[in-house]
């Protein structure tokens, strides 16, 4: 088995021939975990006109990309795909393989961190590398994998020091993306695809996309609204404020599961992360997996009835009391300020 | 005739953490949490039983964890699983997914004949999502994950409709696969009163012992015997039981680690407090507009 030193590798998920987002930005995060253990980062990109999308990829970071070109791997299919990239880490051991947590995402890696018994760790919210002692072991340069757990009651720091290759997937938007300011020559490895049945277990009746109009992370101006709010009806005001303000409405988890606003606005570590210029959290109590996925807004507005709400930790500014009341005097005061 | 496996985990409910459950090292103390039945695996049930009322088979529930766990599992044979396995021993704690994958998967290659496999999309506990993937890769079997619904089941092969990202898509799958399913996938049936009163009286081999413990009159054996005759025994699996490489199961078997865990500790300054009146909201909006944040 050859070794490939500290190699960073990225997983670049494409839809219909373009990379998505979060695997842009896991490269430019890639890049600065290679860097600071000496590693080379490298991208794998499967499909058709996966070269091209490799491409791409080197302006982002990539010094390398496996490019498996086939049309069977047109559409993400989860047995090809895993039994290509299972076999891709068997041979090379990368130190670190990072995946977006998207359905593909989170479909694939488990897969292939199964058959090659790596650890997995999901959803993480910081990834760093450091020289660790555990349990009275040194390690060199390994991979911090950050993520609230327990109910966002605890921030917990996942190792896996004696896994060969450490596996971690991160939602879109956690990372930033930073394209490389020098174009930067990347070399690409081609890799054969070869057919086998066990590809062809399953396979796709039809597909469905719907184009997204929700677009949470571009929006300048996001309008929360939590469990606080009560009922769907009180989510009502959440609408107003966000229509008088030109800005977008989102919602915690808690707000998502109880059915007040749809899952494609949740903001938060199972959300989407933001960085807007302004937001408004309307009875949200503030968990870490909610603040980790708006924290660096530029200004944070809390309004709670409870004082010791933790989201005024984090806010610049608050107002204790009932949103019935607050948000409709807020809405009469900034219309007549435009007057 | 389709036979389904349905795996099914006992969680903290850990949308309900209050002050006494941290620990003063800032770590949960998992003992203090009600212990609930991981939703999504009650819809994964509810999938199971769909398919077993529709073309007859056997639904055997299974959960890994400790003795306690025994509580799902009646809970699964009040919604009508023809069986429940608990699998549990002291040497598969503290496993992640990669060592939980294994045992489930051991255990299912143990209870044998299987055209599904069901469990939920994630657990509460953790929101991995990684298990279903993991056992279905040990078992050698195709996966389908984020299941809305099932269109369609024949001999050999099943359509699924499932959520990916920005929409939707149908696969056909051969038999056997796992399917993992989200939570608005299915209403659950409620629990039938008759199952109630019969299932409330199922007892795993743990709990079995538990009454005999000081009781001379009463012989384990015997327990079994009549409680397994009675259909209310709930079988239990160790590692003995499943002969598996004991260093592939819990803390052993895992390779993530927590290295350290922290309580919340917000830093930062107070905010500035803003009075619930209509001067107030001017002074607020005045601020914004001065950082040009609000235009």
């Amino acid at each position: 088995m050859a070794k490939s030193g500290n190699d960073v590798w990225v997983f670049v998920e494409q839809r219909e021939g373009r990379p998505v987002d979060v695997s842009l930005e896991l490269l430019s995060k890639g890049r600065k975990l290679a860097e600071s253990m000496n590693g080379v980062l490298k991208s794998v990109v499967m499909g058709e006109g996966a070269t091209s999308i490799a491409r791409e990829t080197f302006l982002y970071g990539a010094d390398e990309s496996f490019v498996v070109e086939h049309p069977s791997l047109k559409t993400f299919r989860t047995l090809p795909y895993s039994r290509v990239m299972t076999s891709l880490v068997e041979q090379h051991t990368p130190r670190v393989v990072l995946f977006g947590a998207t359905v593909i995402g989170r479909d694939l890696a488990p897969r292939v961190a199964s058959h090659t018994r790596s650890g997995l760790t999901a959803d993480c919210t910081d990834l760093r590398i450091s020289d660790v002692s555990y349990l009275g072991k040194e390690y060199k340069s390994l991979l911090l994998q950050i993520r609230p757990a327990f109910g966002g009651n605890i921030i917990a720091t996942i190792i896996a020091p004696d896994s060969p290759t450490q596996m971690a997937t991160v939602r879109e938007g956690v990372m930033e993306m930073l394209p490389l300011d020098q174009p930067h020559a990347g070399r690409v490895i081609e890799v054969p695809y070869q057919p086998n049945d066990i590809d062809e277990l399953v396979h796709i009746v039809e597909q469905h996309r719907v184009e997204n109009k929700v677009n949470l992370k571009g929006a300048p101006i996001i309008v929360a609204g939590g469990y606080g709010l009560g009922t769907k009806e009180n989510f009502q005001l959440v609408h107003e404020l966000a229509h008088t303000l030109g800005g977008e409405v989102a919602g915690s988890r808690a707000a998502v599961d109880a059915g007040f606003i749809p899952h494609e606005r949740q903001v938060g570590q199972t959300g989407v992360t933001v960085r807007p210029k302004l937001y408004f959290a309307v009875g949200i109590s503030g968990a870490i997996q909610h603040r980790a996925g708006m924290q660096e807004a530029k200004k944070i507005i809390a309004i709670n009835t409870d004082p010791d709400a933790p989201i005024f930790d984090i806010s610049h500014y608050g107002i204790v009391g009932d949103a019935m009341e607050i948000i409709p005097k807020f809405i009469e005061a900034y219309k007549s300020k435009l007057k | 005739m389709h036979n389904s496996i349905v795996l099914v985990k006992q969680v903290p409910d850990t949308s309900n953490i209050s002050g006494q459950v941290m620990k003063e090292d800032g770590t949960v103390n998992r003992a203090k949490l009600p212990a609930i039945f991981n939703f999504e695996d009650k819809v994964a049930l509810e999938f199971a039983l769909r398919i077993k009322d529709k073309f007859g088979g056997k639904v055997t529930a299974v959960t890994m964890g400790p003795p306690r766990a025994s509580d799902v599992l009646r809970e699964c044979l009040y919604m009508g699983a023809d069986e429940a396995y608990l699998i549990t021993d002291r040497k598969f704690a503290g496993a992640d997914t990669l060592a939980t994958s294994y045992v489930l998967s051991e255990a299912i290659k143990k209870i044998g004949h299987y055209d599904f496999v069901f469990a939920g999309r994630q657990a509460i506990d953790g929101d991995t999502a990684q298990v279903g993937p993991q056992t279905a890769e040990k078992l050698g079997i195709p996966q389908i994950t984020y299941a809305e619904e099932i269109l369609e089941v024949k001999e050999r092969t099943v359509r699924v409709k499932r959520k990916i990202d920005g929409g939707n898509e149908v696969l056909e799958s051969t038999l056997p696969v796992l399917v993992t399913v989200l939570k608005d996938a299915a209403e659950l049936r409620p629990f039938a009163a008759k199952r109630v009163m019969t299932y409330k009286g199922a007892k795993s081999l743990l709990e079995l012992e538990k009454l005999v413990e000081g009781n001379s009159l009463l012989y384990i054996d015997k327990l079994v015997y009549e409680y397994t005759n009675r259909s209310l025994f709930i079988p239990t699996l160790t590692a003995d039981d499943l002969h598996i490489d004991v260093g592939r199961c819990g803390i052993k078997g895992s390779p993530t680690k927590v290295y350290a865990v922290e309580s919340v500790v917000l830093a930062g300054s107070p905010p500035i407090r803003i009075e619930n009146s209509r001067s107030g909201m001017n002074m607020l909006i005045d601020a914004l507009m001065e950082d040009r944040i609000l235009g």
